[in-house]
């Protein structure tokens, strides 16, 4: 019997959600290939934060704990994650796509002289095999690959995977630490937005396009954001216009968000931005112009000027909720 | 300081993506190739060093068939010093190959400095940099926004989840460029001209027997036809309705 190495993340001294997506996938990948599953949890003070991984189906927890892990350092996360590695002696190793799992996970592959399938939008046990899928171009067409290697590393698309409790014992166990030194400081970090939703954390997004005419009109988005409590994207338009930041571009050039569900409005919906989010669930146009690209994509579209149908929209949602 | 800048030639976004009959490539009849635009921050930010009389002299290195010598002679005419192709006709999808051909050439020459990309537009592995960093043994910051160089100090703005973070290291390192880094330059037309002379040195590389196999290609499903719900504010309950009941995603 093997086992699966799952790299989880926290933010806020709480697990990402994409972590718990990662140990259920690992946890499913585990039941068919007859594995165990050893979540891996590194920061400054993360011990209660074990029995949790326990209840999407991890066997065994490894903490790292140190006052040096608590902010992401790419060296000191590398060291662990190595030292875990030689401690679990695992045939998968999981990462969450997240940023910093996007940072991390190819310092780790490539430390341990293999590849790394990132961004993975599937994983299945086929003939007992790994069966990867990944999109390339932006998503314009899917790639389905084997991984021939004693270590497979993959990174998980946040979003796509399902979290699903498989209420384990976690039995907890501290990593030995190695040695933590690194040739990169951080010297400072800057918050924006304090507790802002970020777009590839949301469930519900609603991205304004050009059309919303500026920055201060961007207030009804935020309007419906909030009764929703949904996450605001912008199109690469918005950005470039410096009406939002960036963080909040969806697109080929921005983010690739997976939510339930996407509202878009005063965008025609470009090839590129259509990259960003093609992998909602359920997509909504607002548009003037019923030939827009977004309009004959979308799942359900409203015919209509955004500065009526945008407040109604937040007028009936406050309504139903009461 | 001696940089280089890693490229790569990608197909443009707007390129209609047609997988070929063996199922397991794509075609590349009728698409128009150009740098990846991550790249092109790269270059250009390789040339206001210079510019600035922090760099000596710029590189930029690509890989992939001859095509790609059409892209290097674009940042030439940008203002590359010199160029280099690892001239391979064979495509790969894992990034790792890559990285150990780079390094394997890059370990031959003398640098300060390695810029490229965050990600190329074709496959997203965004592995590159973080990984060449291993393999040649020096720190890699990613994601990069804004970059210094005072000496062998290299002070980066990178982004974070929810943020930013500013760090510190020194040269040699490898930088990954970000949108918002700069603006990359048009070509000039003496540039062009120039670069229409420039002889383009390519050295044959092959990848090392890949561990990574495609199985196949295929396209994203195709979604359900949508439903035009209405017109103007008085189609908002009902798409409420929808969303709840048929969509069941509110």
């Amino acid at each position: 019997m093997s086992a699966i190495l799952v790299v989880t993340e926290i933010q806020n001294n709480e697990l990402k959600k994409a972590s718990f997506e990662a140990v259920s996938q690992a946890r499913r990948l585990a039941d068919q290939l007859g594995h165990s599953v050893t979540a891996l949890v590194t920061g400054a003070d993360v011990q209660a934060l074990a029995a949790s991984l326990g209840e999407y189906g991890a066997d065994n927890v490894l903490i790292a704990q140190d006052v040096k892990l608590e902010n992401y350092n790419p060296d000191y996360y590398k060291a662990i994650v190595l030292e875990a590695v030689k401690s679990v002696s695992p045939e998968i190793v999981l990462f969450a796509a997240t940023v910093q799992g996007r940072d991390l996970a190819p310092r780790v592959a490539a430390a341990l002289q293999k590849s790394l399938a990132s961004d993975c939008t599937g994983l299945d046990v086929v003939d007992g095999n790994l069966e990867i899928e990944h999109p390339l171009y932006a998503g314009k067409v899917f790639a389905k690959f084997s991984l021939d290697s004693d270590i497979k590393l993959l990174s998980l698309r946040p979003g796509v995977f399902e979290a699903e409790t498989a209420a384990k014992q976690a039995v907890v166990n501290a990593l030995d630490l190695p040695a933590l030194e690194s040739r990169i400081t951080v010297k400072e970090i800057n918050k924006t937005g304090g507790d802002k939703l970020d777009v590839t954390e949301a469930d519900i997004i609603i991205t304004g396009g050009r059309g919303v005419r500026s920055a201060e009109n961007f207030k009804i988005i935020e309007e419906l954001a909030q009764v929703l409590g949904a996450a605001v994207g912008a199109t690469r338009a918005v950005v470039d216009s410096e009406w939002r930041s960036h963080d909040e571009q969806v697109g080929q050039t921005g983010k690739v968000v997976s939510p339930s569900l996407y509202i878009m409005c005063g965008a025609s919906g470009s090839i590129q931005h259509w990259a960003g989010m093609a992998g909602s669930k359920c997509i909504v146009a607002v548009n003037k112009d019923p030939e827009a690209p977004i309009m004959k994509r979308a799942d359900y579209s409203i015919v209509g000027d955004l500065f009526e149908v945008i407040p109604a929209l937040t007028q009936e949602i406050k309504k139903i909720k009461g | 300081m001696k940089v280089i800048v890693c490229m790569k030639q990608v197909p443009d976004t707007e390129a209609n993506i047609k997988i070929d009959s063996d199922n397991k490539s794509i075609s590349e009849a009728g698409i128009k190739f150009i740098i990846n635009p991550y790249s092109e921050y790269a270059v250009e930010e390789a040339i206001k060093l210079k510019e600035a009389g922090k760099a000596e002299s710029v590189t930029a290195i690509s890989w992939g068939p001859e095509r790609v010598t059409e892209a290097l002679k674009t940042a030439v005419a940008m203002g590359v010093d010199d160029v280099l192709l690892l001239k391979t006709d064979t495509s790969s999808v894992d990034t790792f190959s890559t990285a150990k051909i780079l390094a394997e050439k890059i370990k031959s020459m003398e640098y300060d400095l390695i810029i490229m990309g965050k990600e190329t537009i074709d496959d997203g592995s965004m592995q590159l940099g973080p990984m060449l960093g291993e393999l040649l043994n020096i720190p890699c910051v990613t994601v990069v926004t804004k970059l210094d160089v005072d000496g062998e100090q290299v002070t980066a703005k990178r982004e974070i989840e929810g943020g930013s973070e500013t760090v510190e290291t020194t040269t040699p390192c490898i930088i990954t460029c970000q949108k918002g880094l700069n603006e990359p330059r048009y070509p000039s037309i003496r540039g062009v001209m120039m670069a229409k002379k420039k002889q383009i040195t390519a050295e044959p590389v092959s990848y090392e027997s890949e561990n990574v196999s495609i199985n196949n290609l295929s396209y994203p499903a195709a979604r359900a036809e949508g439903k035009v719900v209405g017109e103007g504010a008085d189609a908002v309950p009902e798409l409420v309705r929808l969303l709840r009941e048929e969509a069941k995603v509110l």
